[in-house]
């Protein structure tokens, strides 16, 4: 579907202003899936972000780094809108999905399309089953499939079904906390979302578990944009085609992620890469 | 030297709490083995089964104020629960601003406006326009006074249920009406139901607002539009009438009254421990 430079090749360009989309993007041939431009979001009167002009890639998995509270989780609950949901918070700029504006989508169908991890779990306190078939119900099921397929496909996608395949019907409040987040994410993949937002989805997770997460980033980019927030520099490095990195409520770099993390123009993202703060 | 301290304080602790339980469970058992004593050992299919004997002779039953109390109780949750339970589901989802505030108020308000002015205004709206006492009249008021607890239980547990789980909903593209609907609800109905249980048995304890509206009756009363007996007035009646035989009806109403709303509370438990397991 698109096509992918050698990495060489591409020079991002990386200054502490705010970015253009012209001048942040990376790969030019590749086709931009979800964009923001100058996207600023305030709770009540506090500025959590300011001016973020980031492009996301179809098929490519990026990566967004960036010291606590610095504004990662507020930015991806943009993408989807779920910011919404609290009350004074206030969306400035653009965002845009398949040259769509997401701000003037019908917030159902976008979230539909543009699912979504959370950074701590929250399954339902219901069976596993309807945990997983939740989505599912809900948008109403693609035709020729069952309820029971579904399920089990993404969860074993997500790497769960051999653990919970005798116990769909008991309660997801019995599973252990990575298990739970395991079930979050097969609950986001049960309804085949295009672009897939991952809040730190390996922080509960044991480095088994993590291995097959990565594993299923790496399958799901086929038919899926990901962008995982992370705070493991490692596994940015391991999966991420390109990585953002935030400072305090703003984009500082967002380049491939080789030259993130070999080669940063700015100072600040080789100070947090190396570990000098953060 | 800590540690020992630390194990003294645990034993005093756990000791005061253990106390604290026996004496609240015992006070129960005490006020059932008391009624029981007084009246509920003389309690014979009677009772349940035959209308009060005419004024003078002993024996007879209260079969009629039993019906007559659950058909005010029926009343009752048709009105408490629906409008509690609207009522409360707004407040906690949807209320926003000076209104919702408003109404939180009134509700608070309207728990505290003692019964008996509830029973005298549903006598000046719905008895005395109409010329007659009845148990439609009867089951309005006690619907009336089951709305505030209804509505602020079903909004408090609401309220309890992590914003995370509404979000995971809505993440998954449920409206806001679906969540509710599908997930915050579920999450909260055990609590909620409990919560209504709570207030039916209140309300079937009252006397005051049936002395205003549903009278008394010492007859069956078909439909819902005569005075009726019901368990409270009949122990009210009953209590202070100078019949010994009386005396002892009232005390086993008291004990049927009782073990009626035992009986619900269990129920309900059984079928939510159902529900719940079936729903995970
Ligand atoms: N609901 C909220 N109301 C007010 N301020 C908030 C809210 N959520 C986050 N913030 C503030 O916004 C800023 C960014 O928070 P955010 O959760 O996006 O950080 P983060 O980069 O995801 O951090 P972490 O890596 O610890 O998850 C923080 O200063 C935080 O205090
Ligand atoms: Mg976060």
């Amino acid at each position: 579907m698109s096509i992918t430079p050698e990495p060489e090749t591409i020079v991002g360009s990386i200054n502490q202003e705010p970015l253009t989309s012209s001048g942040s993007a990376p790969k030019q041939a590749e086709t931009v899936k979800l964009s923001t431009d100058r996207l600023s979001f305030h709770y009540g009167s506090y500025q959590a972000l300011h001016d973020i002009s980031l492009s996301f890639y179809a098929n490519r998995i990026t990566a967004l780094i960036g010291p606590s509270g610095c504004g990662k989780s507020t930015f991806l609950r943009t993408l989807n809108r779920i910011s919404e949901t609290i009350r004074h918070t206030r969306i400035d700029g653009q965002i845009t999905l398949d040259g769509e504006d997401v701000l003037a989508l019908d917030v159902t169908n976008l979230r539909r399309r543009v699912g979504m991890v959370f950074q701590r779990p929250n399954p339902f306190p219901k069976s596993i089953f309807d945990n997983v078939a939740y989505g599912v119900r809900v948008n109403g099921l693609a035709r020729g499939t069952s309820v029971r397929e579904v399920v089990e496909k993404s969860l074993r996608r997500a790497a769960l079904w051999d653990e919970v395949k005798d116990k769909l019907h008991e309660s997801a409040h019995a599973l252990s906390g990575g298990q739970q987040q395991r079930l979050c994410i097969a609950r986001a993949l049960a309804v085949d979302p295009e672009v897939l937002l991952l809040d730190e989805p390996c922080s509960a997770l044991d480095p088994i578990a993590t291995a097959k997460i990565e594993d299923l980033l790496f399958t799901l980019k086929d038919d899926c944009t990901i962008v995982i927030v992370t705070h493991n520099m490692q596994q940015a490095a391991r999966v991420a085609d390109n990585t953002g990195f935030f400072l305090l409520g703003k984009l500082i770099e967002f380049d491939q992620t080789e030259v993130i993390f070999k080669n940063p123009a700015a100072k600040e993202t080789e100070d947090y890469i190396t570990g000098r703060f953060g | 030297m800590l540690q020992r301290r630390r194990k003294i304080v645990n034993v005093v602790m756990l000791s005061l709490t253990g106390v604290c339980t026996v004496f609240i469970v015992s006070v129960l058992f005490i006020i059932l083995g008391y009624l029981f004593w007084n009246g509920a050992r003389y309690l014979t299919i009677n009772f349940f089964t035959k209308l009060p004997a005419p004024v003078g002779e002993e024996g007879g039953g209260m079969a009629n104020a039993i019906v007559g109390s659950g058909k005010l109780l029926l009343l009752a949750t048709l009105i408490g629960v629906p409008f509690g339970f609207l009522g409360g589901v707004y407040l906690a989802e949807y209320g926003t601003g000076i209104f919702p505030s408003m109404v939180r108020y009134m509700t608070d308000l309207l728990n505290g406006v003692p019964s008996i002015v509830i029973g005298i205004f549903a006598y000046g709206v719905l008895v005395a326009p109409r010329h007659h006492f009845s148990t439609l009249a009867g089951g309005m008021a006690l619907g009336v006074m089951m709305v505030p607890i209804a509505l602020r239980t079903t909004e408090e547990f609401l309220r309890g249920v992590p914003q995370s789980l509404r979000e995971g909903a809505m993440a998954l593209g449920a409206s806001k009406a679906r969540t509710i609907a599908t997930v915050v609800i579920p999450a909260a109905i055990r609590g909620i139901l409990s919560g209504m249980m709570l207030d039916l048995a209140r309300v079937a304890g009252e006397t005051a607002p049936l002395l205003f509206t549903s009278l008394g009756n010492r007859f069956w009363s078909p439909g819902w539009d005569k005075p009726t007996a019901a368990l409270p007035e009949m122990i009210y009646h009953y209590a202070i009438s100078p019949y010994d035989d009386w005396h002892r009806q009232a005390w086993a109403a008291g004990f049927v009254l009782l073990a009626l709303v035992l009986l619900v509370n269990i129920v309900a438990r059984l079928v939510l421990a159902r529900t719940s397991h079936a729903a995970g």
